[in-house]
């Protein structure tokens, strides 16, 4: 399934450029995510994947283009003439409620237990009851497999189960996307596969989801479309079949010929 | 050495109402400086350039400045500017200002130590920045700043005796005031000093409690 710039799709950049300082990360990136579907980021370290994904809830300001989710912008709109406007903070905020995100440290809050950590926000920024919030939580632990769990510290985690949790604390505001950067890179190798277990089925529901990710067998696996980027660019995109099997641009080869040697 | 017991004994009644303004100027002027300080902790951190600007000034003076010379200069220079404070006041606002001085950058530390993805996680589950610093940030930078926090107290606590210099009665002025009235040095200094240790030993106790505590995490 591939979206159309029509409107339609959940996410649409359109024309994104980055800089930090004198470095281009994003050189004009042009995307549109379908509702429901799974898009997989690869490419080289320092190829922008991770400030895509950031710019995309507008946790990274951007320098150029615009960034729609759900058919409303997020960080500048443009008017007729095409020059951006920011918008004010607390429509960010909002727009970020809709948007689900988890990072390669986890970055659990420390200080809560795991139960708490997926209430915090429901409670403070949607301000739901908290008997509702808790219920919602412990199916949220019961979906990652950790309702035994509830209150615990995340020190007293593993790397895996930090990770469940903080999905579970994304999943937790209900958003219409989630964007997953490099989730399962921090993780010792045995710990790997019970995160992207919780992905997989999450992507069975039907979760429009945007991955970062080295794991390339999940790729195959679980994309609709494999992306991939290289200095700031999209250079080829496509069904994990066509990127894995039959790569057209050179660049892709040489990336994916430098995994296998690994 | 002049010490007499009885005379020791004698000034103890004296002292103990030093000490109790002692506690007081300490008690007083911590509360004001830890307000100050979170503020200007917030502030130092702030984008704003005018109020991180106006916190790292206020941070370099009292800093750089002897808390003596500002006593001195409040006490002796502001009523020539025509403001007219009382002993006591110019002491609490002496010892808040160079204590909010120090406990601005305690609280400065404290935030900048909390990872950075603490606050992009709040952030990106749609928390408002104030919002992200009250729930999250601040909780977590508080138990790194205890116990540097009890550290400053104890310091304030013993520059309270500066203030004696601004003929303010506070503990080490009545032991002077005794040395000059009895005409000996060592027993009421001796007073004055146990004063002091009983009320700096629970606060060191405390320190290392504190200290042991947040050392593991």
């Amino acid at each position: 399934m591939r979206a159309d710039t029509d409107g339609t799709a959940m996410v649409e950049v359109k024309g994104l450029h980055k800089s930090f300082g004198h470095l281009k990360v994003l050189a004009g990136i042009d995307l549109a995510v379908a509702p429901g579907e799974v898009v997989v980021i690869i490419g080289p370290s320092g190829s922008g994947k991770s400030t895509l994904l950031n710019c995309i809830n507008f946790l990274e300001p951007f320098d150029d283009g615009t960034v729609r989710v759900g058919g409303e912008w997020i960080g500048y709109v443009p008017d007729a003439s095409g020059v951006r406007r920011k918008q004010p903070e607390s429509h960010i905020n909002r727009m970020r409620t809709h948007i689900g995100m988890v990072f390669q440290q986890f970055n659990l809050f420390p200080h809560m237990t795991a139960l708490e950590n997926i209430v915090e926000a429901p409670i403070q920024v949607l301000g739901l009851p908290r008997d509702r919030a808790v219920a919602r939580a412990e199916a949220l632990l019961a979906k990652v497999g950790l309702s035994p769990k509830a209150g615990a510290y995340p020190g007293e985690l593993s790397g895996g189960q930090q990770q469940r949790v903080a999905i579970a604390r994304a999943l937790a505001m209900e958003p219409n996307v989630m964007l997953f950067d490099e989730v399962t890179s921090a993780l010792d190798p045995e710990l790997v596969g019970e995160v992207l277990a919780v992905l997989r089925r999450l992507a069975s529901d039907g979760m429009t989801m945007l991955l970062v990710t080295h794991e390339m067998a999940f790729a195959r696996d679980v994309a609709d479309r494999v992306v991939f980027m290289d200095d700031g660019l999209i250079v080829e995109q496509g069904k994990p079949a066509e990127i894995f099997g039959n790569p057209r641009n050179e660049r892709t080869r040489a990336f994916l010929r430098r995994l296998q040697t690994h | 050495m002049d010490f007499q017991w009885w005379l020791f004994a004698e000034s103890l009644p004296f002292l103990a109402q030093g000490a109790l303004v002692t506690a007081q100027l300490t008690v007083v002027s911590f509360a004001f400086g830890l307000i100050l300080g979170t503020m200007g902790g917030l502030a130092r951190i702030s984008k704003n350039p005018l109020l991180s600007g106006a916190a790292t000034v206020y941070v370099t003076l009292l800093r750089g400045v002897p808390l003596l010379v500002t006593l001195m200069f409040l006490y002796y220079g502001l009523p020539s500017a025509g403001i007219q404070l009382s002993a006591f006041t110019v002491g609490i606002l002496a010892l808040a200002l160079t204590n909010g001085a120090y406990v601005t950058e305690i609280v400065r530390a404290g935030i900048q130590s909390i990872e950075p993805g603490q606050m992009r996680a709040a952030r990106s589950l749609g928390m408002s920045y104030s919002r992200a610093m009250r729930r999250i940030i601040l909780p977590q930078a508080l138990r790194r700043v205890l116990p540097p926090l009890t550290n400053e107290l104890i310091t304030l606590l013993k520059n309270t005796s500066l203030v004696s210099t601004i003929a303010l009665t506070e503990l080490l002025r009545v032991g002077m005031e005794i040395m000059t009235w009895k005409a000996n040095t060592f027993s009421p200094f001796a007073g004055v000093a146990l004063f002091y240790l009983c009320m700096t030993l629970p606060l060191q106790w405390l320190n290392q409690r504190i200290e042991a505590k947040y050392r593991i995490r």
